[in-house]
């Protein structure tokens, strides 16, 4: 069954209305559940949750993360390559929409950045780009790997969707995590959204991953993008999802992220907003539905609520992230496609995890174990 | 509908019977009507040519049971497809139990070998339904190859011990996202209720009818067994009473402003 | 002729297609598989099928099993 036919099983206004009718009797049946059904998992994104039964959720996904992965937190680092993108995306600021100076590093300034990170601790870096196939496609990432391997061992890229030969070239590259966000589930949304330019075709974005999946790609990581549909349906389909990638490609480790909007440069305002206390309820539900899914929070939150949040699921961060291309480097940090929530140092962060009796991990694979790649 | 669904066949009963050592054709065909089964196993035997008995699928009526041969006997996968090939040759549908059991004493089956005919037969048209070792990732390769569900061991064939490798079933059932059917050493109603409540699929069962003096009797008493833990898996089993324990709340941050 | 049939040796007198073979040996097509040096022979070459020296059958059927 394809993941677009699992979505099909859950029509979205019909999954909207039961999560939002949910009761807390039903809560705390679902609570009561030694593993979750979707049933369950989508009860307890309920808005009607009491503050005893979120506690007693937060309480179950710290065991279950202290269980799963005990008191480690995987630090990365995004390295922006390139701002130029022909999507017109409404809500990011990178949108082609936007006119500003694009940028697209060079490989001595890609070099320079991987020696800044890696001067700051990190052997975990995540690639991202626009989709401008012509200046920042499959083959200047092939050289950007190349280059970025020197310093760092593990890579993951948060690109454009490829086919499948092209994730197989980026597994042979040395490539070994994906982050492709669904951004919305809803598609009549997305198609709004998403106006022009590859991007607007949902079902290729859709099944991005499964293609990444076949490909051999060691990590996955989904999502979407909160504040632009309904979060409740969205957050449940990222769940489906997860659990669909996580039961077909086994070998893979599925990742989930919960980026919240914030205003960019194109000025645009989120439609829903989801205040702290719904995201710390969503975290604590994906970590009971996926015990072993790796969760991730970036520097969007502040750090205030991501100390709050690390007991609760976490198992990576970001750190010290700059989201303009060669602003590790260089002052100009002019062109961000979001802005950075916590200011905080790489080192400042690894502090911060001690003291909390965590232990921050640099890199938790490298492909030279293989012995091939890299 | 509360349905079992193999390869887009659906079937009300969630327990498989095996015809295995049965005192007597009668006491076979008493304890399948009895079981309410809808697939029973046949092993593919040669003739005993100075001594012919009577064929046993003269008293299976097949409008009623799925008549499912399984390749014991096999010790590799070459005598594994060679047995199933034979299976379709004697008119059944392309239906195997595939069994690989190169140890003659515990007839314990060859995960390697299982996988290896599996990818065969599967190529070749059939539905395979494996039985093989409580193991995960065994099943989660032999689903890859195509199985159409995975039949993992209770305990070693006959030994009527239950679910003795319960941690590990529970992995596959919470993996696989084909039916799971449990599959040998399951003696008693409460260990096919056991299964059952565990969210297993179906079970199948031979010896515990077989090897009892009323196998009638005990035929409906599993049937009894196998339903009681289908409607108590299905009812939400396994939900514990959760107790708010952190002394220092995990939430208050929430709560402070 | 000599036959290997379920690993027995068995000499018969006369030419035997595998139809009368089995007639032979009161066994019904309906019940029983046979294997014609190691190939299958499904139950409608049964007829035309000539036996000659050497040639080794399996003769299977279905028995209890679980």
């Amino acid at each position: 069954m394809s993941f677009q036919q699992q979505l099909d099983l859950y029509p979205q206004t019909e999954i909207q209305h039961k999560i939002a009718g949910t009761t807390p009797d039903q809560i705390d049946l679902a609570l009561r559940q030694q593993r979750l059904s979707l049933a369950d998992f989508s009860q307890l994104l309920s808005p009607n949750i009491t503050d005893e039964q979120l506690e007693l959720m937060a309480a179950r996904a710290h065991r279950i993360t202290m269980q799963r992965f005990g008191r480690i937190i995987l630090l990365y680092a995004p390295l922006y390559l390139s701002n130029e993108c022909f999507n017109g995306c409404k809500y990011c600021g990178f949108s082609a929409d936007n006119i500003f100076p694009r940028k697209t590093l060079t490989l001595e300034e890609i070099e320079r950045e991987a020696k800044f990170l890696r001067q700051q601790g990190f052997r975990h870096m995540l690639l991202l780009t626009g989709e401008a196939p012509k200046v920042a496609g499959i083959d200047y990432l092939e050289a950007a790997v190349k280059i970025i391997k020197q310093y760092c061992g593990s890579v993951s890229i948060e690109v454009f969707p490829m086919d499948t030969a092209g994730y197989e070239r980026m597994v042979t590259a040395g490539v070994d995590g994906l982050t492709v966000y669904q951004e919305t589930y809803d598609p009549e949304l997305y198609r709004q959204l998403h106006p022009y330019g590859q991007k607007s075709n949902y079902s290729y974005r859709l099944d991005a991953p499964e293609r990444a999946g076949a490909a051999g790609l060691r990590r996955i990581g989904i999502g979407s993008l909160l504040g632009l549909g309904n979060s409740l349906s969205d957050v449940f389909y990222s769940g489906l999802h997860a659990l669909y990638l996580a039961r077909k490609f086994w070998r893979t480790q599925v990742t989930l992220s919960f980026p919240r909007l914030c205003p960019a440069d194109g000025g645009f305002q989120p439609n829903t907003i989801v205040d702290d206390r719904q995201l710390t309820q969503f975290i604590c539900a994906l970590r009971l539905l996926i015990p072993d899914a790796g969760l991730v929070l970036s520097t969007r939150e502040s750090a205030e609520l991501r100390n709050n949040l690390l007991p609760l699921g976490i198992t990576q961060m970001s750190a010290g992230s700059c989201t303009a291309p060669g602003g590790y480097g260089e002052d100009n940090q002019d062109a961000e496609q979001f802005t950075i929530s916590d200011q905080r140092s790489p080192a400042e962060v690894e502090m911060l995890l001690k003291s909390r009796g965590y232990e921050a991990v640099w890199k938790d694979w490298d492909g030279a174990f293989l012995n091939k790649a890299g | 509908m509360d349905q079992l669904i193999i390869a887009s066949r659906k079937f009300n009963s969630r327990l498989l019977v095996g015809t295995g050592k049965f005192a007597s054709n009668q006491a076979m065909i008493a304890a399948m009507e009895h079981s309410c089964s809808e697939i029973v196993t046949v092993a593919l035997r040669r003739v005993d040519i100075d001594n012919p008995e009577d064929s046993l699928l003269l008293n299976i009526n097949q409008e009623r049971y799925l008549l499912l041969p399984n390749t014991s006997g096999a010790r590799d996968a070459e005598e594994a497809v060679r047995l199933a090939r034979l299976a379709r040759a004697a008119g059944c549908l392309p239906w195997v139990k595939l069994e690989v059991t190169p140890d003659p004493y515990y007839l314990l089956p060859d995960p390697i070998e299982t996988l290896k005919a599996a990818e065969i037969l599967v190529k070749e048209g059939f539905v395979v339904l494996p039985y093989m070792p409580a193991d995960p990732v065994l099943a989660r390769r032999l689903e890859e190859a195509g199985a159409a569900t995975l039949m993992p061991l209770g305990a070693p064939i006959g030994t009527n011990r239950g679910v003795r490798t319960r941690d590990l079933i529970a992995i596959i059932i919470e993996q696989a996202n084909i039916p799971v059917i449990v599959d040998a050493g399951l003696g008693a109603p409460s260990h096919a209720a056991e299964a059952m409540e565990m969210g297993a699929d179906a079970v199948l069962v031979n010896t515990a009818l077989a090897d009892t003096p009323n196998p009638a009797a005990m035929a409906q008493a599993f049937r009894k067994g196998v339903e009681a833990g289908r409607e108590a898996y299905l009812a939400g089993l396994g939900a514990q009473r959760q107790q708010a324990e952190a002394s220092s709340p995990l939430t208050g941050f929430l709560r402070n402003d | 002729m000599q036959l290997t049939i379920n690993g027995n040796v068995k000499e018969y007198q006369d030419q035997l297609t595998v139809l009368q073979l089995l007639q032979h040996l009161q066994l019904s097509q309906e019940r029983v598989v046979v294997e014609l040096n190691r190939e299958i022979l499904s139950a409608d070459l049964h007829i035309d099928t000539e036996l000659k020296s050497g040639d080794t059958l399996e003769l299977v059927q279905f028995v209890g099993g679980g």
